[in-house]
């Protein structure tokens, strides 16, 4: 685990690392990056000492990780102050559509665009960016039971109410030793599209291909008798608030509403908490692809938490404005590098050091226009 | 005043030049009309062809099944829009169930009862539950109304249960958000609307035929019964219509409350879904045919608007002949 900077560390630290990685055809920033030696020598997070731009840059997409792009977005005023992010929100699908159709400069997305629906989208080739990732915990509301391991059999079964008890056999068999009560297991998914359910689902299809037959989406056929909650928070206040109920939330949301999760078994064999920690571990786990489209669930490695959720930020590779290109690279830039530091701050896992540096390459492969 | 205009005064403007400028401006201002009554079966064409058009792609997959069936399984391709629609004329139903009553009481009183000095604070509170805005409706019935309602559901559950029809209507189990409490909500939502256009309608009932009520002796009630209400029968019915496009076509109130899962029950306590609902809640993940199918669930409801208006209006008419 590479160390982590604390939340407010000077807005122009600058490492040596960036320079190996920048490529130089980004031609805004000054050669006087200088090194801070005291924080720049174990990780790679820098900062370029840039021109002052002035741009306003529009997205939307993913509410996943806009948590992270908000504090991201305000912490970055302090290093372009003429420089507007606005991150909209909407969904993963909405900020596909909007980047299809240029309506916004860049979009967040928890999924990837599908080969054929590339040649629709108007601004040309388009580049994935990964940014950060983070855990989905499976949540449950049973006072007693401090401590609750799963596996993906067992929770596909549990969220398909193939398993309805609390002491099933099935549940009892992962947890010897444990005094599992008879109630009623009470199931709380999303009420909305949403790329948490896509993840969720995903990893059921991957780790649970026998059991599990309701398929992978952002929204899925759940069986009746579920209960359906809007956004994380929904289904976090459904967990919270109804003994016996288990659901899938994203970590920041499952600790905000103090609920207990369990440990999920992984590829591996072994039995791991939904941590930041964890769920980095499984970016290195996972195999990236040459355009940076990976899959982090169920991923090899003995430390991996096997529900991580990745997610990008779509770009086009040519930009057709120069200051808004270039506040575009600068904030992407600012993403990977500080605000790497500033995801764990609000509960978002960061990319694993050779993810980062081929991130950053991929940004810094992005074109824009000369003056 | 009238013996001001019953001799116009000769030096005035002579009638020729005064008839013909007042009929090319009469032409150009009959011209503007037209083009904005135009722009309205223009925009309502526009759209129906636009959504149409977009919403192509998933008729063609799901064909007959898509107004048919009720299976939703967006990740499979598979769209069946029943159960929303059943959940659409329900939570629409419950909420004009509820609110014409109401909204016909406050309207009378307001009209007709409350002293002159009651009516204009009154009004005015009525109204201003229609500027809430319907995000703050749909959280309040997940915070505060559904919690509330789950003890209600319980304890009819448990009363009805010897009683044929209503012991299928209550059964639970429930989690307070449901079918009923989207009612509920849409009941509030749409009081204001049926009420202010209600007392409009009432108000415009000639003096003289509520007067000629009681000089025949009859009482309050009979006065608006026999007065008010054949007076103003079709002014009520185009509130309720109103009330009911809103009904039917709300959307976050309803899709934060109504529990979102696509089924067709009778327990009016479980959950269900309805067309808007769907809309705003999958939205913003949907891509390709999913999208495809979600707009054409927006052709569908603009559809069924327009059928249950035209049944609704049928069946006045035909009331009223019958009388």
């Amino acid at each position: 685990m590479r160390r982590q900077f604390p939340r407010f560390a000077s807005p122009v630290a600058v490492a040596l690392a960036f320079a190996l990685v920048a490529t130089g055809c980004g031609t805004d920033e000054t050669d006087e990056a200088t090194s801070d030696g005291a924080s720049g020598q174990q990780n790679t997070v820098t900062t370029v000492k840039e021109d002052p731009i002035s741009a306003t840059l529009d997205a939307s997409g993913a509410t996943f990780p806009k948590a992270f792009y908000d504090e991201a977005i305000s912490q970055y005023k302090t290093v372009q102050p003429g420089v507007t992010v606005n991150y909209a929100g909407g969904g993963s699908g909405q900020g596909r559509n909007q980047l299809r159709d240029n309506l916004v400069a860049f979009a967040g997305s928890d999924g990837l665009v599908k080969e054929e629906d590339k040649p629709s989208y108007k601004g040309g080739e388009l580049l994935y960016v990964p940014t950060v990732a983070a855990p989905i915990t499976v949540s449950y509301n049973l006072p007693d039971v401090r401590d609750l391991q799963l596996d993906a059999d067992t929770i596909a079964k549990i969220f398909q109410r193939q398993t309805t008890r609390w002491d099933d056999p099935a549940i009892a068999a992962l947890n010897s030793g444990v005094r599992l009560p008879s109630t009623d297991i009470t199931i709380a998914h999303r009420s909305d599209g949403s790329g948490t359910t896509e993840n969720f689902s995903k990893y059921l299809v991957a780790a649970a291909p026998g059991t599990w037959t309701l398929g992978s989406g952002s929204t899925v056929e759940w069986p009746s008798g579920t209960q359906a909650g809007n956004g994380n928070q929904g289904v976090a206040q459904i967990v919270k608030s109804t003994p016996g109920a288990v659901g899938y939330v994203d970590l920041s949301d499952a600790k905000a509403t103090q609920l207990q999760f369990a440990r999920v078994k992984n590829k591996a064999g072994r039995f791991v908490a939904p941590t930041l920690e964890a769920a980095s571990a499984a970016l290195a786990g996972a195999q990236v692809n040459a355009d940076l489209s990976y899959d982090p669930l169920n991923a090899d490695g003995a430390d991996s938490y096997p529900v991580t959720a990745p997610t990008w930020i779509l770009v086009y590779k040519n930009q057709p404005d120069r200051s808004k290109g270039l506040a575009l690279k600068s904030f992407l830039r600012f993403l990977l590098t500080e605000g790497q530091n500033l995801a764990r701050t609000v509960d978002y896992a960061a990319l694993p050091q050779t993810l980062q540096e081929r991130s950053l390459a991929q940004i810094e492969s992005i074109v824009v226009p000369a003056p | 005043m009238t013996t001001l205009t019953t001799e116009p005064p000769p030096p005035l403007a002579p009638p020729p030049a005064l008839g013909r400028r007042s009929a090319s401006g009469d032409r150009a201002f009959r011209a503007l009309t037209l083009a904005c009554g135009a722009a309205v079966l223009a925009i309502l064409g526009l759209i129906a062809i636009s959504t149409t058009t977009e919403a192509w792609p998933a008729f063609k997959e799901a064909g007959l099944s898509f107004v048919t069936s009720t299976r939703w399984a967006p990740n499979v391709d598979v769209f069946g829009s029943l159960a929303f629609v059943y959940g659409t004329i329900v939570t629409a139903l419950i909420g004009l169930t509820l609110a014409v009553p109401v909204s016909v009481g406050i309207a009378l009183f307001l009209s007709d009862v409350a002293s002159r000095r009651l009516r204009r604070p009154v009004g005015a509170l009525v109204d201003l539950l229609a500027a809430v805005p319907s995000v703050v409706y749909g959280f309040w019935g997940v915070a505060v109304l559904a919690p509330a309602l789950l003890p209600v559901y319980d304890f009819l559950d448990e009363v009805s249960s010897p009683v044929p029809v209503l012991s299928t209507l209550f059964e639970g189990p429930s989690t307070g958000r449901g079918l009923f409490t989207a009612g509920i909500i849409l009941a509030l939502m749409v009081t204001p609307i049926i009420t202010s256009i209600t007392r409009e309608v009432f108000d415009t009932v000639p003096a003289a035929q509520k007067e000629a009520a009681y000089a025949l002796g009859a009482t309050r009630w009979e006065m608006i019964r026999a007065a008010i209400f054949p007076h103003s029968r079709a002014g009520m019915v185009g509130a309720v219509m109103l009330g009911l496009g809103r009904a039917m076509g709300e959307t976050i109130a309803a899709a934060l409350v109504i529990g979102s899962s696509p089924q067709i029950t009778a327990h009016l306590f479980s959950s269900g879904d309805s067309m808007a609902a769907v809309i705003a809640n999958q939205f913003g993940e949907a891509g390709g045919l999913h999208r495809a199918a979600l707009i054409g669930l927006g052709v569908e409801l603009f559809a069924l608007t327009i059928i249950v208006n035209i049944v609704a209006r049928a069946i006045v008419v035909r009331a009223g002949r019958m009388r």
